[in-house]
């Protein structure tokens, strides 16, 4: 633990746990007095469960606060803003139908005889403005200006308010580059002036230009803090993606190698989401995608299922040309799909475990042919013993239920379809350990079976344990293919700095 | 089955406990209100009177169920009643036989509905806007047709449909009993209502689960628009004619607050055609309750927003967890606990 006085805020050893995950075990952070300190992680590493403990939007179950070397204890997003930390968020939390100086004083605005002072507010909203070298006309609506000036406007507030600690989440997510060159002047501004910046984005490009010390967490772990001039891109990829842990076991799945790819698609891809591609999968063989967020993981699963229509190329099973124009046309041919987000697109959260287990094969059945109850009881509890689906019984619905059991509530939705390819999208974010351990073993046991399965992951030593291929994504594209002896971390992580470089430069 | 009897009635019991409460409250302040007469082979009495004259918003509020399980709403039933009535009257004053009338009359029912359900689920506008669209025009289109003025018919055939009685009751009664068990069963006995539900509660998982979203959409609004239908026939041949200003008239609202008082969420899924049935009757009862114990007919509508608001209030997620303690100790707590997350 550094104990620099040059620290402004410092957290150590917070603990959030949300039922089912370990959202942050035991992470440390410090900010120093004028850094810009940048925080990253992919998604569900826990940074922003990190800032939410740090601004009060949530209790934190263990560990303490220090501002200014003071123990505190931020009740909310107001009282953390009162203590000096203040927030600005990607999507502006302002008022676009007010002016830019009612935005500014909303709350505290200046009065005279117990009205507002509109004139006294303008005044001061142009002085504060000033400083950011801005010239804006304040009694103009928020929403008449581009999303970097509500940025600018909403940092101003934050600062005015708060004063000691910026948080910046992800603010440059949808500007574009003269935007963002305009944003980080005013941080260097401020970071001039001795405020302590939080930096939270997934442009790497950006955290090198910007930041001075670079904090990433992985799975509500801290992997560690280091200065942004002593890390080499490729490092910090491997830090964030985690291929220290040295599993480098690869089971080499000699069978699956062998024999005509059953699925074949040809300059498969869709403008706009995923550029066309070439993809061929045998039975019994699982192919790992990889790639850092954003690198079109997600689109090629979608473009596969039908969620999204291909708009280019072509595709055959076992010979067979086939349209997979929707999801109901690629059930059809047998496919299945666990969409990353549970939430919104997995569950129906508020029907019973059973429902949500033999909805898709009810929905390939027709509204006419309906499963009988002691069917649907039959499966249910068949999926419910097979992939040891923790619920209290069968009509629970499934919101009630663990991320990880959800997770293996939705595969059961797809088992008892039968499918012969199935797509996983991160069949293992957010869950906890054990059950993270049984899909792992799920998917191998399904490939045995001779299933065809694509599985994109996050996790690394994940997809070198279970894939008989990986292709990795960069920008939207499928930049590289590893087979066999290749499959290891190492290479996997190698291939997407690679490519990280390349865009870099 | 027992035990699937035990949870259909546990559903149902805070609909027949809000009931049997309005019934009591009346009958205390008007002694003759549980009487019944039985007179030329058929019922009369308040009671009777109350799921007679309730037949329009029963109806109704069976199609708006499962619009609103669906995550929708149809603001146009009133005006789709209107439509109907009017096409009705003019189709059996011109001529045509009762069969056609009806035939032709449901299928504009049907047709409305459809082109709502083409605006909701394959233009993808919001439901209460869409909706709105025909609720506007509507009376509009039954203005059209009725060029204006108030069509009257007197059809026997068509008029016994609102004024006759088939087995000692009235035959809106019998058309609502019918149509209600029908619908209850088609939807419960196949998988309709559970795909609509899944639609309701997460459209895009259902989606992605290969479910036929925009059929099942489409169908639904359909289903409301061969209620208003119906709702429509039994308004007109009740008063005999098609008034195109006022047949219907805000009966949309009557309907959405059946499906509420029945314990239907706005926010869509699980749904119940017999409680939205049990919430239209309640609704007529309080009517016609207020009507007959004397009370000045303007109270009738601040008496019956205080009860609505009450029955919202005990509906409401914030009520449940603060009483919760009173009914399952420790439910409350982990039902939070999981929407925090």
């Amino acid at each position: 633990m550094q104990a620099s006085s040059d620290n402004i805020l410092s957290a150590v050893r917070i603990d959030k746990g949300f039922p089912g995950t370990k959202a942050l075990d035991k992470v440390d952070f410090h900010l120093q007095r004028g850094e810009v300190h940048a925080l990253l992680g992919e998604n569900g590493a826990g940074k922003s469960t990190l800032i939410k403990c740090l601004t009060g939007a949530y209790r934190r179950d263990g560990g303490s606060i220090l501002l200014d070397g003071v123990e505190v204890d931020p009740r909310d997003t107001f009282d953390a803003q009162r203590l000096g930390i203040g927030t600005v968020y990607q999507e502006v939390n302002l008022l676009p139908n007010l002016s830019v100086a009612e935005n500014l004083f909303l709350g505290r605005q200046p009065r005279r005889f117990g009205m507002v002072d509109i004139r006294a507010m303008n005044r001061k909203a142009r002085e504060l403005l000033s400083e950011y070298e801005l010239e804006l006309d304040v009694t103009r609506a928020l929403a008449s200006y581009s999303v970097a000036i509500q940025q600018v406007v909403a940092i101003a507030r934050a600062v005015d308010l708060s004063g000691k600690v910026l948080i910046l989440d992800e603010p440059t997510a949808s500007l574009d580059a003269h935007e963002v060159a305009l944003l980080f002047r005013i941080v260097r501004r401020l970071k001039a002036r001795g405020l302590g910046i939080i930096f939270i984005t997934h442009f790497l490009e950006q955290v090198y230009e910007i930041s001075d010390r670079i904090t990433v967490l992985r799975n509500g772990r801290l992997v560690g803090t280091r200065n942004t001039a002593d890390l080499a891109r490729r490092d910090l990829v491997a830090m964030m993606i985690g291929r220290e842990l040295a599993a480098e076991i690869h089971a080499v799945h000699a069978n699956a190698a062998e024999g005509e790819p059953r699925y074949r698609f040809r300059n498969y891809g869709r403008r706009g989401r995923i550029d066309p591609f070439d993809l061929n999968v045998r039975g019994g063989e699982v192919v790992g995608i990889a790639g850092l967020l954003g690198s079109g993981r997600t689109e090629t699963a979608e473009v596969l299922f039908g969620a999204h229509r291909a708009d280019s190329g072509t595709a055959e099973i076992d010979g067979r040309r086939v349209e997979l124009s929707s999801p109901r046309a690629a059930i059809r041919q047998k496919f299945g799909f666990c969409p990353e987000d549970r939430k919104t697109d997995g569950i129906v959260g508020d029907l019973s475990v059973r429902e949500n287990i033999v909805l898709a094969l009810q929905a390939r059945r027709g509204w006419t042919r309906p499963i009988s109850r002691a069917e649907q009881n039959r499966l249910a509890d068949l999926y419910i013993r097979a992939l040891d689906i923790r619920t209290a019984d069968r009509e629970k619905p499934i919101k009630l239920l663990s991320g990880g059991n959800q997770q293996k509530a939705i595969l059961a939705r797809w088992l008892a379809t039968e499918p012969e390819f199935l797509i996983l999208d991160e069949p293992t974010r957010g869950i906890d350990v054990g059950a993270h351990a049984e899909i792992v073993r799920l998917i191998e046991s399904l490939r045995e079976k001779g299933m065809s399965l694509i599985v994109i992951s996050s996790e690394i030593e994940e997809l070198v344990a279970y894939s008989t291929r990986v292709i990795v994504l960069r920008d939207r594209a499928h930049v590289a293919e590893l087979g066999g002896e290749r499959i290891t971390a190492h290479q996997i992580v190698e291939a997407i700095a690679a490519a990280n470089e390349r865009r870099a430069s | 089955m027992t035990s699937i009897l035990r949870t259909y009635l546990a559903r149902l019991l805070p609909q027949l406990i809000a009931l049997v409460a309005i019934v009591i409250a009346i009958s205390m302040t008007f002694p003759g209100f549980l009487n019944l007469d039985f007179q030329n082979g058929r019922l009369y009495g308040s009671l009777i009177d109350i799921l007679n004259r309730g037949a329009p918003v029963v109806l109704l509020a069976i199609g708006m169920t499962v619009v609103i399980a669906t995550k929708g709403i149809d603001l146009s039933v009133g005006a789709v009643m209107a439509i109907c009535g009017a096409v009705a009257a003019s189709f059996i004053t011109s001529g045509h036989s009762l069969f056609e009338t009806i035939l032709i009359t449901l299928a504009v029912g049907l047709l409305c509905g459809m082109w709502n359900g083409i605006l909701v689920a394959v233009l993808d506008i919001q439901p209460i806007i869409a909706t709105l669209v025909l609720m506007v025009a509507g009376r509009g289109i039954a203005q059209l047709v009725t060029e204006g003025a108030i069509l009257t018919f007197n059809d026997p055939g068509l008029i016994f449909i609102g004024s006759g009685s088939f087995a000692g009751l009235p035959m809106p009664v019998v058309v609502w009993l019918v149509f209600g068990v029908l619908v209850a069963l088609l939807v419960r006995q196949s998988a309709l209502g559970m795909l609509i539900e899944a639609i309701g509660v997460n459209r895009q998982a259902s989606t992605l689960s290969g479910v036929l979203t925009p059929v099942l959409l489409i169908a639904a609004y359909m289903l409301s628009g061969l209620c208003a239908a119906i709702a429509g026939i039994i308004a007109a041949a009740d008063i005999r004619g098609a008034d195109a200003n006022n047949a219907g008239l805000w009966l949309e609202l009557d309907a959405i607050l059946a499906v509420v008082v029945g314990g239907t969420s706005l926010l869509g899924g699980r749904f119940s055609i017999a409680a939205s049935v049990l919430g239209a009757i309640i609704i007529q009862a309080i009517n016609t309750g207020i009507l007959l114990s004397g009370f000045p007919p303007e109270f009738n509508l601040i008496i019956k927003a205080a009860i609505v608001v009450f029955i919202l209030v005990l509906q409401s997620p914030r009520f449940r967890t603060a009483f919760a303690f009173l009914a399952v100790p420790g439910r409350a707590a982990k039902t939070t606990e999981q929407e925090a997350k």
